[in-house]
């Protein structure tokens, strides 16, 4: 745990004092201090292509008045810089009124353990295992012309100080490690790309020479692309296989159902609450609380203990995801969704583990009803516009369905649809719930954080693919 | 107050003393500052102030061959004291790699000549909310507008990069930015567009209320959108798009693509990728140009490239490292391209709209849906339907594919290129392309 105080003129009194100062007539607002240690290792083109290594330390201080935030920001933390910080936010706010009046719950539990990942494992043995990595896929076909192979790990160490005195803090550990190869192959080239990862340490994950897993996964997908034909193009029947392609969910649904944009109006579902707004069978929730998962969280940015937040419960709009300032604004609770990417940033409404959870049919049912369309099995990634409610996501690996029947590959392809209705073309929901390998990052106003996505096989029985091919 | 180049200089000799000390054979640094003030408005109220004020430091210490980086906002000399001895205990355990080293002397920027990058002109955040709020005035006069939300951001930044060669040099840069989003309904739809400006110099910001205006008017135009149905069309592109594509060339021919061979324009050096009337260059010495600089992320003196020349592939951008793998010295452009653009075409805004009698305007697109490695170009798009040289509705919904390769050589390009980002495009078409709709 980072001791915030033991290297500065700034003392835990001082900084109470000023936090109760500044933020007594306000709403809300909040001291988060926060250091984080991360190291990121590459190996690229035969070579350890860099090795670095990164500490920050800095507060963000911020203060709600009403619907107006201020915030300010310093990787300077002494007596000064927070006074400066002081000033600045009682600057912007000159006419304060109120208190926060919504009760926090408390909750011991935690969803991972502090431990520093960096330090568990040495430099030497993490670049044996990225050379073992190289000299693996190198050997294991000629096609092989590129490998790529990576480890990142962070330990971030937050801290809120609350008017009052209240203070909160955690401790989280976050690893990652990705494998891409590029095959070439009768002057075509292809890449393919796999990870894994999560808040537990590199060997947790690398266990049984896993590695070795991630790596055929990665020349897998590629040597699959080699094959690809081009893909068709129009409105057909979609097969989604379980696990990453929930970024379909996270795209068409989440950042829809984020508080910001529904007290702003301008989620194309801040009218549909309690509304119809997926098929029956269809129930997903945001889950910060599963153990070790890369979007989970003890507690989130702004202190609250995280939770399993049902968002659709069996086709009906429930919930949204809120964090402290939306929620007041909209005469709720925060659910936990308080995030920020680290102190330089505020904090924003934001998904953590989306989930689309099981139903009771097969992929093989789902298959064999299709005349004609695709069956997508990976995705890179996806973007959405949540006023318009049009979202894409981008198939890495996808085949053509034809009379019921897997065929050919088909080549990387956008998918568009339109959030608020697609769930209702939903005609399927598997069996098969998976969570993704862990890999996931979202960005929102700039702000990348660590996510999660879930879901089983589903059948979409209207989507539009973007390929060449009419 | 930014740090001036006194503090950042003595911070930057500071590092570069105790990594020849502990034994780093060579090191580079950069210390940088940089304060940025922000004032947010929504619905013609004050939503948000933001001000960050942050340091930074990156060092990368070398023995003989075998090199290590890291960074830290955190500049106390202690904290300097354990970064630059763990990454030196890296470096030493790192493997060698023959192509890593500082940059070649000779091609080092002797002098750093004056771009007017920095505007001095303190914008106070009583100013920044009266500018919003005339922003949003004129935003919101029209009824189908149903929310707005805008912001004014203020940086001035100050930076030295420093490496044990000798190399020294800085330079403070400003920039001010305003930017409006409004979101428009009506009975069938809901639709949401912007208008920013982002300049060096304050006086050159564009005037509030035009800006609010034209994000008003391009929001409002999109309102009840259709689907159309999937074809073979001409698309036109904004700048705002034609500028993305331009970017996503400059991708292709980094050197680290290329030397990996990780792009569809490896050894296309002296072919035709792109139309022969196509010309694009890379200018960094603009004056109060958002992308110029004295010198790139190594200290290395850049000039100005013609990347293209009459369509055909002249020079990749050339850092050091992959330079010396694919034996090329260095242009200047590790970190990148400065001010890019494609040079004017020679046919009106007003006749390449007229050009076909049917073609697809496209204002926006969505999704990481450019692949570099095989050049396929796979995207979701916002546009309008344009016949005779008139929009006729919006369009949504869409998917618009090709070939980045078969896309460069169909490129016409219209002559109303302006000069107003890093990286700049007239309006462009391409014949040939595939829309999937219904």
């Amino acid at each position: 745990m980072s001791n915030f105080f033991n290297k500065s003129d700034l003392t835990r009194q001082d900084a109470d004092k000023i936090v109760s100062e500044t933020l007594n007539n306000c709403d809300d607002g909040e001291l988060y201090l926060e250091e984080s240690k991360s190291e990121s290792i590459l190996l690229d083109d035969n070579k350890i292509k860099s090795s670095n290594y990164s500490s920050d330390l800095g507060f963000g201080f911020r203060a709600i008045s009403n619907e107006v935030v201020a915030y300010s920001y310093s990787n300077e933390i002494s007596k000064d810089s927070l006074k400066n910080s002081s000033e600045n936010l009682k600057s912007t706010l000159k006419s304060i009124k109120g208190i926060y009046n919504h009760e926090i719950q408390k909750s011991n539990k935690k969803f991972y353990e502090d431990i520093n990942p960096i330090e568990q494992k040495t430099l030497d043995s993490k670049l044996e295992v990225l050379n073992k990595v190289n000299d693996f896929l190198r050997k294991k076909d000629g096609s092989v012309k590129q490998v790529t192979a990576s480890f990142a790990g962070e330990q971030k160490s937050i801290e809120i100080i609350r008017s009052g005195g209240e203070v909160l803090t955690d401790v989280r550990p976050l690893i990652r490690f990705n494998v891409s190869v590029m095959l070439e192959k009768n002057g075509r080239k292809e890449t393919g790309v796999y990870g894994i990862g999560g808040r537990q340490s590199y060997d947790d994950y690398l266990k049984n020479d896993n590695w070795k897993n991630v790596c055929e996964e990665a020349f897998r997908i590629a040597s699959v692309n080699l094959e690809s034909k081009p893909a068709p193009a129009g409105e057909m029947k979609v097969v989604l296989g379980p696990g990453w392609p929930a970024i379909l969910i996270h795209e068409a649904i989440g950042h829809g159902l984020e508080g910001d944009f529904n007290r702003k109006k301008t989620s194309a579902f801040h009218d549909l609450m309690g509304e119809k707004v997926a098929s029956e069978g269809v129930t997903i929730v945001d889950d910060g609380t599963i153990d070790n998962r890369r979007g989970s969280l003890t507690i989130d940015d702004e202190g609250t203990p995280t939770e399993r937040t049902v968002l659709i419960e069996n086709g009906i709009l429930k919930n949204f995801m809120q964090d402290r300032h939306n929620a007041r604004l909209m005469n709720t609770r925060s659910t936990g969704s308080g995030r920020r990417e680290n102190y330089r940033h505020i904090v924003l409404p934001r998904m953590r583990n989306t989930m689309m959870l099981s139903g009771n049919q097969t992929q093989d049912e789902m298959i064999k009803s299709v005349d004609k369309g695709i069956f997508a099995v990976s995705f890179g990634g996806g973007q959405v516009d949540i006023t318009s409610g049009k979202f894409v996501f981008n198939c890495t690996e996808a085949y053509e369905i034809n009379n019921g029947k897997i065929g050919s590959p088909i080549k990387g392809a956008t998918l568009i649809g339109d959030g608020p209705s697609i769930l209702k073309e939903v005609s399927m929901v598997g069996n098969d719930m998976m969570l993704d390998p862990g890999i996931g990052t979202c960005g929102k106003a700039g702000q990348g954080v660590p996510v999660g996505v879930a879901q089983p096989s589903i059948l979409i029985d209207k989507m539009t693919v973007g390929g060449t091919k009419l | 107050m930014v740090k001036d180049q006194e503090f950042l200089k003595s911070k930057a000799s500071y590092c570069l003393d105790l990594a020849k000390k502990m034994g780093a054979t060579d090191a580079s640094v950069t210390v940088g500052h940089s304060i940025s003030e922000t004032v947010n408005f929504r619905n013609k109220s004050l939503e948000a102030s933001d001000r960050s004020d942050g340091l930074a430091l990156s060092i990368e210490t070398y023995l003989g061959k075998r090199r290590s980086s890291i960074s830290s906002s955190n500049l106390l000399d202690e904290n300097i004291k354990t970064l630059i001895d763990k990454c030196f205990e890296t470096t030493k355990i790192t493997p060698e790699d023959e192509f890593n080293s500082l940059p070649d002397k000779n091609l080092l920027a002797k002098q750093i000549s004056s771009l007017n990058l920095y505007d001095e002109t303190r914008f106070e955040n009583d100013k920044k909310i009266k500018y919003l709020k005339d922003l949003e005035e004129s935003a919101s006069s029209d009824n189908q507008i149903i929310n707005t939300e805008s912001s004014f951001t203020e940086n001035k930044s100050n930076f030295i990069l420093a490496n044990s060669d000798g190399f020294c040099g800085g330079y403070k840069t400003s920039s001010f930015s305003a930017s409006c989003v409004t979101v428009a309904k009506d009975e069938n739809s809901m639709e949401r567009d912007y208008e920013f400006s982002s300049k060096r110099h304050l006086s050159d910001i564009k005037q509030a209320t035009d800006l609010g205006y034209k994000a008003a008017k391009q929001t409002i135009r999109k309102l009840s959108p259709k689907k159309i149905g999937s074809e073979k069309i001409s698309i036109i592109f904004d700048k705002r798009i034609s500028k993305g594509m331009l970017s996503a060339f400059a991708s292709a021919i980094s050197a680290s693509a290329i030397a990996r061979g990780t792009s569809f324009l490896k050894d296309k050096i002296d072919q035709q990728v792109f139309a022969n009337s196509i010309n694009v260059i890379d200018k960094p010495d603009i004056i109060k140009g958002m992308g110029s600089q004295n010198f790139d992320s190594e200290g290395v003196n850049s000039n100005t490239l013609q990347l293209i020349q009459n369509g055909i592939l002249k020079n990749y951008l050339v850092d050091t490292y992959n330079g010396k793998k694919l034996n090329l010295k260095s242009n200047g452009r590790s970190g990148g391209t400065t001010n890019l653009y494609f040079e004017k075409g020679n046919i009106s805004y007003e006749d390449l709209m007229k050009k076909n009698s049917r073609s697809l305007f496209i204002t926006e697109t969505i999704g990481h849906g450019s692949n570099l490695v095989t050049g396929d170009y796979s995207v979701g798009a916002t546009g309008f339907l344009v016949e005779d040289g008139e929009f006729k509705y919006p369009v949504n919904e869409i998917t618009i594919a090709g070939n980045f390769k078969d896309m460069f050589k169909n490129i016409i390009l219209a002559n109303d290129l302006e000069f107003e980002y890093a990286v700049n495009s007239p309006t462009m078409m391409i014949e040939g392309m595939t829309v999937a709709g219904k």
